[in-house]
């Protein structure tokens, strides 16, 4: 293992910090062997993996969805137990799982996410209204406000969820597989989201099995094997991981882009 | 009108106007969760809770009420922990509520047996002006809950997880939800029956989606289409004698089944335009 790269940004305070997660859904292995996951405030950090890796489980436990085992989970320095400004945080799943039997607009679904911010009950302000519009056009979906998501391509469901977390004005932005299945057009404004939120002093943590357009975004990448960190720094060279580095392409389905040949454990280029 | 000459059709009219407002009020909810069903669920359970109120000689309305929202809740908070799913829930409902019931109502003896019938089916002609009262109190409840909470019950319908990650009260707004639903089950009894108390939540809803684009759209449409069914509904059973429940439910199945099948017809035609267009384009 690698040591814990606690400060890719020296002086900055923790936005996330997962410590010897151990997470087992029923009996079988465990989907988290003692992981750990370190994000500065600042930092955009990939998460990489093959489908179960365990990449998901580790920010899904970050996020208090999935309990743990053992181990323990800070939120910008406050145990997740205590943590209560769930404001800071834009969370922008894999996909509109839970699309229910109505339709809702692509406006409906955004107009959520700034809820965090609304207070109960609060009726929705001018304030409130001009960062759902802003969010909506962060991701180029101003045009697509009024149509029902369930209609929307792939690429613009995925670029709702971003903007859901976005309508939130967060400060750490949590997204899962934001890549799979969503065209090259959508990537490109998604990528562009993220690099202006990144440039607006956020912190991002992307789990993917797949970088693609995002990879130039990347300061860190954290690698997963079977529920264990196998790499904790730069973003590997696909070579070193790929035989074949033609393999690592945007829309390669199933790619299973960043599992280490056989176990075997991948060398950062860092020293 | 004529209609409105009769206080008890005055006190029918009114009553259905209202239940017919609320119920779809709540059913768009439980539509957007996939959980159309719980309505009848809960139905069964307030079964209980009227025979409850046989036995003891309180008023049926009032332990239906309790039972009620005392059952939603306590299925929600199983369902929440995870120790449930969807569907074995509901066949608690189910049995557990229809057993209990008539269980009960054996015990309380034979006249309550001849009383059953109208809960189960619905008797809305024999609304008291004191009913009148308490359906328009537990409406209005139900309403600000329904219109007032709307973006916040919307966001925890639509993705429980993510509303979680935003901090929102979940297990409270779930609760909420499950009571409002008990309370309006209880209502619409006196008018539909517990027997078909979920159709008014449910049908005006699935009707107002083939034509909608949003949520808060449906949710209008489907509380519009839940009054117009209600008050065609009581006419039509008393100018054909028939019970206004089946009524109003019958005529909201068949305004379903023609917005569906003109839906699919536009649809096509639409499409077989928009085919045309593009052909035309292609040469």
């Amino acid at each position: 293992m690698t040591t814990t790269n606690e400060s890719a940004r020296p002086g900055t305070r923790p936005a996330l910090r997962v410590t010897d997660a151990v997470v087992s859904y029923g009996a079988g292995r465990p989907a988290l062997r003692r992981a750990y996951l370190n994000v500065a405030a600042g930092e955009t950090v990939a998460v990489l993996g093959a489908n179960g890796s365990g990449k998901s489980t580790l920010i899904r436990t970050a996020l208090g969805l999935v309990p743990l085992v053992s181990g323990s989970v800070t939120l910008f320095g406050t145990p997740l137990r205590q943590f209560r400004d769930w404001k800071k945080i834009g969370y922008v799943p894999q996909r509109i799982g839970a699309s229910g039997g109505v339709p809702a607009t692509v406006r409906e679904v955004v107009a959520a996410g700034r809820l965090a911010r609304r207070g109960l009950f609060r009726p929705a302000s001018a304030v409130d209204r001009g960062a759902v519009d802003a969010a909506i056009a962060a991701v180029g979906l101003t045009r697509k406000a009024g149509v029902p998501v369930a209609t929307l391509s792939g690429g613009q469901q995925q670029r709702t969820l971003i903007a859901r977390a976005l309508a939130g004005e967060p400060e750490l932005l949590v997204l899962d597989e934001p890549t799979v299945g969503v065209d090259v057009a959508s990537q490109q404004k998604f990528a562009d989201a993220l690099r202006r939120f990144r440039h607006d002093g956020g912190t991002v943590v992307v789990v993917t099995h797949e970088l693609g357009l995002l990879e130039p975004l990347i300061d860190r990448a954290v690698v997963l094997h079977h529920g264990e960190v196998m790499h904790d720094g730069a973003v590997p060279v696909s070579s070193q991981i790929h035989r074949t580095p033609d393999q690592v392409h945007p829309h390669a389905p199933g790619d299973q882009a960043w599992l280490p040949p056989h176990g075997e454990v991948v060398r950062s280029r860092q020293p | 009108m004529t209609l409105l000459a009769y206080d008890f059709l005055r006190n029918a009219l009114i009553g259905a106007l209202l239940i017919g407002l609320i119920a779809p009020a709540v059913g768009v909810y439980l539509v957007q969760r996939r959980m159309s069903l719980i309505g009848d669920g809960i139905g069964h359970i307030a079964l209980t809770g009227v025979a409850i109120g046989f036995l003891t000689k309180t008023s049926p309305v009032l332990t239906a009420v309790i039972v009620a929202a005392v059952g939603a809740a306590s299925i929600e908070l199983l369902r929440g922990h995870g120790r449930l799913s969807g569907d074995i829930a509901l066949a608690l409902l189910f049995y557990g509520g229809i057993a209990g019931g008539v269980l009960l109502i054996g015990l309380a003896g034979d006249r309550s047996n001849a009383n059953l019938l109208s809960y189960l089916f619905g008797s809305l002609l024999t609304t008291s002006d004191q009913d009148l009262i308490v359906i328009a109190v537990l409406s209005t409840v139900v309403l600000v809950v329904t219109v007032g909470a709307r973006p916040w019950l919307f966001a925890v319908c639509q993705d429980e997880e993510y509303a979680r990650v935003a901090g929102l009260p979940v297990r409270v707004l779930n609760l909420t939800l499950a009571v409002t639903a008990a309370v309006t089950v209880t209502v619409a009894m006196r008018a539909v029956g517990l027997l078909l108390v979920s159709a008014l939540m449910v049908v005006p809803v699935a009707t107002a989606q083939q034509v909608t684009r949003g949520f808060v759209s449906t949710m209008a449409t489907g509380m519009a289409l839940g009054v117009g069914y209600a008050g065609a509904g009581v006419y039509l059973s008393f100018t054909l004698d028939v019970a206004p429940g089946a009524a109003i439910v019958v005529l909201g199945l068949a305004a379903f089944v023609t917005v569906a099948v003109l839906a699919a017809v536009t649809g096509r035609w639409r499409r077989s335009r928009a085919g045309t267009v593009a052909e035309a384009s292609d040469g």
